[in-house]
């Protein structure tokens, strides 16, 4: 409760009071001028500011600059692209002059990779790293939001609007079809569980993303197989904020305050479009049925949601220790009525070093509470599907006192029919807490008898617990019978890692470098799930059995870097693998990697170049593994009790059952060999840098589940190594400051990504007519599946029939093309049409710095993705209101197709989503050093989910797995920033 | 020197002692389930093992009544053996159309599936399911391996019992294949679990397997009536011989109506007598009738799933039906039965012939739409109330108590009766046409319903089955037996997609080989027409 007053909307007007107090402080002028150290030449646009960023100004016509500043600031930072930075001490001095050296200072940026860092200019593999500058602005409660549309092969595609919604990340696409296709996520030398977390929605929004420095994304082999066997779909180390060397205590106090509109919602018939079908198409038993209410029951669901989000973070050092504190609060209300997440979080970093800097100790604690309450989603499908003309109360007081549809028989609720949204959401209590952190203790030892040799030693933790309650009380309509069911769930992951390594560097003569790391890891797994009893009104179903799994893997790694004349370099890495989940037969995995870089650039006839400043091509082949299959014991011969439900009466007696379970003795890692080519290019003095990666990914041992030969095992279907699956792609990325004098700046960044899998082989045996494994289960009728993996297409392509038009274009109901021209439409007659995935996809951002002013938007575009419109598929006919006592309403396109019963396989219903969309724009103001230079000032505002440009008829062209059947709509979001420091 | 020297080893073997400890860490086992190693060294387990065996005709996994599921690749409620079998023996015939729309579902009773269909490949599953898990169950309980594990005295009489069940249970579900499938791959407890691919067996060849197994079994199996109730004794093993002699010419096309008569009036002469009351044997207390000899069970709070008589009583029930009077919540309004099986009563309401009683108000007979509920009258037969008239044991009204009678003691009178029309040895016309009478009789309540030697042919024998056996997943295995399931000489709505019926090429009286199985095993070939 207390942390609910820090999100009132007083919360400004407090602060600023309470600023006012503050008292003022003395101010000093430090001005001077800035050249190019190659011809004395004055520069333009340089970038003088304060080493936390917070106060700067830029260079002008003359490389002259004036910057007022806090008598205690003691250094000033210089910086232009396309030269080294530097850091000058303005504690005597008011009057600075500095000739700045061209050089590639973005390269000598250390970039983190697995186990270590590397100079960017020594970088062999795909690595493109977003740091605090260029993240996605607004009200961002989860991690993966921060990066979307940011880096070019990398995906983001939001699970929906609700409170603490992330997002589905695939880097290159997955390389996999039943084994997990999410990276692999590092959180300071941690990887942390991506699973899913009972109570949570999100795994990711348990953490705080305000802690966040950068994010490194590992996209090919050559960068990713020093993690081995978890590699082959990318992975993302992200880097929590540090303290300060030597540094002020520094207050930063940053809040966001939001308001989420509503966006789009399914386009269904009004109250009265509705009434006039059914009184033109329906039998008088159906239109007896039509109330005289005019309810937009979407209307009634949705609502402006606020979100408040405030971080303070304290950040110093205190006697050669540095640390970082930061607390947050943030409290999201969902568009959908009554759903809130609320989550307070800590983070601690201490960095300090000991026996003459020789020891660099590096603690970081993460802790986050988060409490949910959880709207019923179904309330959504219902919303769409529940009858316009419907009343929202019944005027009795059964039943909550909500309109419900009735049985005419007994008078009880309707088992079939949909139930009222507004009784749902009003009455389902369904609240959950959730309890993580991650933390690590890391040691880097400088060995004294052994001068380059280091040791590193990290243990670390993840530790989640979640737990629930959903309570439904019996005047819910579907509580009716069972007159009320609670519900209970508890979770808990208990992660450990150890890791350990050595680095040696040294130097083989004057123009050899060589540096060597050998190590191992030990990360160990377990996952626990209680069962519980659940209470109904009329009876009370005895808890199940408790659950619990662990798995283990042990690794051991190493890496060879050598350079030669700071032009050639060479990556090699390998790991070798040991998972609990294999037999020990299989158990083991070696994942190699070899990359190699010329500095092209670097070369004499470059050298000098007024055009060229930068030019590195890269090649890297290496193989990266998978187990990460949810299952931990997929080998082993074991047997399942059944549950107190599920017994067999011998007798008088119920007999718990014990299943024996279907197993793959030889089942093993799967392997993705990725090769990599790429050429990074700064031209201009770097003026203008990207980026191209050409890349080929070919997985085998394809962890799927394939239908076995029948009869041969305990199961009709396997988790098994079987097949093929391969990945093409191209990447461009471009970036440019384009405009750059005193007054304005404009930067711009594109980024552009190809890519096509394709299944190459599924089936141990090869069958030239088989037709695949069907997957994609959609809404309308039970078990309808839509999409299919099929030797020679994209994974989940649509399988469809392929409807026929007549000569106005409107579809002809169940007309379909035969198309194995046997003379009937049956099954056989399906084909595969599109994919869910987007051939090509982009993002474009820009930022406009104008004085104090600085404006920034972000845009993504998708092309050759499509979805099925199973909203439509499943609703739009006119047998919606021919259900057994209530009617339902219909998607506006019925009025287009006239179809009578639904066409739920239909092509017509896949639909191009392709689509160019403003994620966000945003616009910032800092007022810099105010009330006497006591406190720096920005403010921004910002607008989120700004335009949608698409074709597709739904509510977002943009749905995670390409169906679109009861989708959390995405809300337009208006937030209000600032961030004060003192 | 000597200080670096301490210093370094003492690091080296720091990291040796936590290498080696740690590689050790990969052997896990599970904690919650038990492994094979371990389960059969406890006699007590074997029960339990047996249940699943049982349970596997009933319910749909380990969680009731749905959730972590025995078959992979289906909505969990279509997976119930019992629902598929019902949806492939009535579905396809005359007795009923179904109005959903779910997947593949109206090609069933169109009788234009594919060997894609999920349905198809749904039943198929669940059968060779079964059957694996019986082939493991016995391969486990050889005298060889029991006395290895020191199971001896009472629990290893009790063992061989069991083991007598699963052999008898396995060739159930084998029989079944045999009727639907014919030709399909033949696994037994020689067979291991893992990579190799099933050999082929002919429907003829399986036939032959099945009557071996059956006939050992006569001495294995515990005595008519003297197992615990729910368990299969040897009545139900000739139940299934004689079910199979009555089919043997379609099966291998050598007729065998004598072994029919003989194994069929074993059972007769076993001590089962009929349920008084027609209406009972398909009520939540069924489990007390004497006429049943081996049920599937169920049970509204122990044994939960959204197939078996889930399904079989919730999804007739719709339109102005009163959802209560069959003791559920609400009906799932789907199933109505043709205006040809109608027709075998002599009126709609059963006021004569009780065992035809449909519900007619708001329906109309004509099934001129499928998906449209009011189309056709729905039979009322399976119920979740008792003989008293009380609703079953779930108070929500959702999973029922009642059994599925698998074998009763009527069928194998009209087995009994048409071998004999057939001119099968071993009976008489007179016995016979009592075990007619005696079934007309009860469900006449009277004997206006009687007929006589010359009424007695095999239209009427077929006609008499389907009044009889309505709904008890038999209809086309005797549409097939008598001629009438394919061709055009027999047609009822929508059969081959038309309003009016219309020819339907004879390969569809064997289902398919599902594709993913043709996929799967290269050692199979498709039935014939596929």
């Amino acid at each position: 409760m207390r942390l609910k007053l820090l999100h009132s909307p007083y919360l400004f007007a407090i602060l600023t009071l309470f600023l006012c107090q503050v008292a003022f402080a003395q101010n000093k002028t430090v001005t001077g001028r800035v050249t190019d150290s190659s011809d004395g030449s004055a520069m333009v646009g340089v970038s003088v500011s304060s080493s936390d960023g917070r106060l700067g100004t830029i260079t002008d016509i003359d490389g002259k600059y004036s910057l007022v500043a806090p008598q205690a600031m003691n250094s000033l930072v210089f910086s232009y692209t396309g030269y080294v930075e530097q850091v000058v001490d303005i504690s005597n001095q008011s009057s600075v002059n500095i000739s700045l050296k061209q050089g590639n200072a973005y390269l000598d940026e250390v970039v983190v990779i697995g186990y270590g860092t590397v100079k960017k200019s020594d970088l062999t593999g795909a690595v493109t790293a977003v740091s605090e500058k260029d993240f996605n602005k607004g009200t961002l409660v989860s991690p993966q939001q921060m990066i979307a549309g940011k880096v070019a092969g990398v995906q983001i595609i939001s699970s929906g609007g609700q409170p603490g919604g992330g997002g589905r990340i695939r880097i290159r696409q997955g390389s996999s079809l039943n084994a997990s296709n999410d990276p692999l996520i590092v959180i300071d030398g941690v990887p942390v569980d991506n699973g899913k977390i009972s109570g949570a929605g999100n795994p990711l929004s348990l953490i705080n993303p305000n802690d966040i420095e950068s994010f490194n994304i590992l996209k090919d082999a050559s960068a990713a197989a020093i993690y081995g066997s978890r590699a082959s779909n990318g992975v993302i180390l992200i880097t929590t904020k540090r303290g300060s060397n030597g540094g002020k205590l520094q207050v930063d106090l940053n809040t966001t305050q939001s308001i989420a509109q509503p966006g789009s919602k399914v386009d269904v018939l009004s109250a009265d479009e509705f009434r006039t079908v059914v009184n033109r198409e329906g039998t008088a038993t159906q239109i007896a049925l039509l109330g005289n209410s005019n309810t937009d029951w979407q209307d009634e669901i949705y609502q402006a949601a606020r979100t408040s989000d405030i971080n303070l973070s304290l950040t110093g050092g205190i006697k050669g220790l540095p640390y970082r504190l930061s607390l947050a609060t943030m409290d999201q209300d969902g568009i959908l009525r009554t759903d809130n997440l609320q989550r307070n979080s800590i983070g601690l970093n201490l960095s300090p070093k000991f026996l003459n800097k020789s020891l660099s100790v590096d603690v970081n604690f993460k802790g986050s509470q988060s409490n949910s309450h959880f709207a019923p989603q179904g309330a959504i499908g219902n919303a769409v599907f529940f009858d316009p003309t419907q009343p929202k109360l019944s005027g009795s007081d059964t039943l909550g006192g909500y309109f419900e549809y009735l049985d005419p028989a007994t008078g009880t609720p309707n088992t079939l029919a949909p139930k009222n949204p507004l009784s749902q959401l009003a009455q389902y209590n369904d609240e959950s807490e959730v309890i993580r952190s991650i933390g690590n203790v890391q040691l880097d030892y400088k060995l004294p008898w052994v001068s380059g040799l280091r040791a590193n030693l990290n243990l670390g933790y993840d530790y989640v617990h979640g737990s629930g309650k959903k309570i439904l009380p019996r005047t819910l309509a579907e509580q009716f019978y069972n007159k009320g069911t609670t519900t209970e769930y508890d979770q808990k992951k208990n992660n450990k890692l150890l890791e350990f390594y050595l680095r040696y560097d040294f130097n083989l003569g004057s123009r050899s470098d060589l540096n060597v790391t050998a190590g191992y890891s030990y990360q160990d797994w377990i996952r626990e799930e209680p069962s519980f009893a659940t209470f109904r009104g009329i009876d009370t179903i005895a808890k199940g059995n408790d659950f619990k799994t662990q798995n283990t893997l042990v690794s051991f790694f190493g890496r060879l870097n050598y350079t030669f004349d700071s032009k050639y370099l060479l990556t090699a890495t390998v790991r070798r693998d040991g998972s609990s989940r294999f037999s020990p037969d299989n158990r083991w995995g070696t994942f190699p990697s070899v990359a190699l870089a010329w500095r092209i650039g670097q070369e004499n006839f470059l050298r000098n170049s007024n055009v060229i400043s930068d030019l590195k091509l890269r090649v890297g082949y290496g193989i990266t593994g998978q187990q990460d299959i949810g299952t931990d014991y997929p080998y082993l011969a074991r047997f399942t009790p059944g549950d107190s439900s599920s017994t067999y009466l011998f007798g008088s007696d119920y007999y718990t059952t014990l299943r024996p379970e279907g197993y793959d003795l030889n089942i093993k890692w799967e392997e993705t060999a990725t090769a990599n080519a790429g050429l990074d290019f700064g031209f201009f003095k770097n003026r203008v840098y990207g980026s191209i990666d050409i890349y080929q990914k070919k997985t085998k041992d394809l962890l799927a589940v394939i239908p076995v030969p029948i009869g041969s095992n305990l199961t009709n279907r396997l988790l098994t190594n079987v097949g093929n699956i391969e990945n093409n792609g191209l990447e461009i990325s471009l970036g440019s400051q384009i405009v750059r004098s005193k007054d304005f700046s404009w930067n711009a960044n594109f980024n552009i990504t190809f890519n096509n899998s394709e299944i190459t082989n599924l089936t141990k045996v090869v069958d030239k007519n088989a037709i695949g494994v069907e997957v994609g289960e959609i809404a309308g009728g039970v078990g309808n599946l839509i999409q299919i993996h099929t030797v020679g297409y994209n994974p989940f392509a649509f399988f469809v029939f392929q409807q026929v038009y007549d000569t106005n274009g409107k579809p002809i109901e169940g007309v379909y093309v035969d198309r194995n021209k046997d003379g009937v439409v049956n099954d056989q007659d399906r084909y595969r049409y599109k994919t869910p995935d987007a051939q090509v996809y982009l993002g474009f951002n820009s930022q406009f710095d104008y004085k104090n002013w600085t404006l920034g938007f972000s845009t993504r575009a998708n092309f050759g993705n499509y979805l099925y419109n199973n909203f439509n598929g499943a609703n739009a006919a006119y047998a919606s209101f021919g259900f057994n006592n209530y009617l339902g309403n219909m998607p506006s396109n019925v009025l287009e197709t006239q179809f009578e019963q639904y066409q739920l396989k239909s092509d017509y219903y896949i639909e191009n989503a392709s689509f160019f969309r403003m994620d966000y724009i945003s616009l910032g103001y800092n007022f810099g050093r105010v009330f006497n230079d006591k406190i720096g000032v920005r403010l921004s505002f910002t607008v989120q989910n700004v335009f949608v440009l698409t074709k597709y008829t739904g509510i977002d062209p943009e749905i995670a797995g390409g169906i679109d059947r009861s989708f959390y709509p995405n809300p337009r979001v208006f937030s209000l920033g600032a961030n004060l420091s003192f | 020197m000597f200080k670096q020297l301490i210093r370094r080893s003492s690091i080296a073997l720091f990291v040796i002692t936590i290498v080696a400890s740690c590689v050790g860490d990969l052997d896990r086992e599970p904690f919650t389930e038990v492994t094979s190693a371990t389960v059969y060294k406890d006699f007590g387990n074997y029960k339990h093992i047996l249940a699943k065996l049982y349970a596997g005709l009933s319910m749909t996994g380990q969680q009731g009544p749905a959730g972590n599921r025995d078959v992979q690749g289906i909505d969990e409620g279509f997976s119930s053996y019992l629902r598929q079998y019902y949806q492939l023996q009535v579905l396809s015939t005359d007795e009923a159309v179904i109005g959903w729309n779910d997947g593949t579902i109206a090609d069933l009773h169109y009788m234009n599936w594919t060997p894609s269909n999920e349905f198809i490949t749904a039943m198929y599953s669940r059968i060779f399911y079964q059957i694996a898990l019986c082939n493991e169950f016995i391969r486990e309980t050889t005298d060889g391996k029991l006395s290895e594990r020191g199971i001896g005295g009472s629990n290893l009489d009790e063992a061989k019992e069991f083991r007598a069940e699963a052999r008898f249970l396995r060739a159930l579900s084998y029989s079944h294949a045999m009727d639907l499938f014919g030709n399909v791959p033949f696994v037994t407890e020689a067979d291991g679990i893992g990579s190799f691919t099933p050999e082929q067996i002919s429907r003829a060849d399986l036939f032959s397997y099945i009557e071996t197994e059956l006939k050992a079994l006569e001495t294995e199996m515990k005595a008519p009536n003297s197992n615990e109730y729910g368990r299969a004794d040897v009545a139900a093993v000739w139940c299934l011989l004689a079910k199979n002699y009555l089919n043997a010419e379609v099966y291998t096309g050598q007729a065998k109506y004598s072994e029919a008569i003989t194994y069929s009036s074993k059972v007769i002469a076993a001590g089962y007598s009929l349920q008084p009351v027609y209406e009972h044997l398909f009520l939540a207390d069924n489990n007390n009738s004497p006429e049943i000899i081996f049920p599937v069970t169920f049970d509204g709070i122990r044994s939960k799933t959204f197939g078996g008589m889930t399904y079989l009583i919730h999804a007739p029930v719709g339109g102005t039906m009163n959802p209560s009077l069959f003791g559920i919540n609400g009906g799932w309004g789907g199933i109505r039965s043709t205006k040809n099986f109608v027709g075998l009563f002599p009126d709609p309401n059963g006021s004569q012939d009780k065992r035809g009683t449909f519900y007619t108000d708001g329906q109309k007979l004509e099934i001129d739409e499928i998906p449209t509920f009011s189309n056709g009258y729905p039979l009322i037969k399976y119920k979740n109330i008792t003989s008293t008239g009380a609703h079953g044991s779930d108070a929500a009204g959702d999973y029922p108590d009642t059994d599925f009678p698998m074998f009763r003691l009527a069928d194998m009178y009209l087995i009994y009766a048409e071998a004999v029309v057939r001119g099968g040895a071993g009976g008489d016309m007179g016995t016979a046409l009592g075990y007619v009478n005696d079934l007309r009789t009860r469900a006449y309540g009277n004997t206006n319903g009687n007929i006589n030697t010359g009424q007695m042919n095999l239209d009427f024998m077929l006609a008499e089955r389907g009044r009889e056996l309505s709904v008890e997943c038999g209809r086309r295995t005797d549409l097939i037996r008598f001629g009438k399931y394919t061709g055009s000489n027999y047609l009822w709505p929508w059969k081959g997609k038309t309003l009016e019926g219309s020819a339907v090429e004879d390969f569809r009286t064997l289902y398919p080989i599902p594709s993913t199985d043709i996929t799967a095993n290269p050692n199979l070939q498709q039935n014939p027409g596929y």
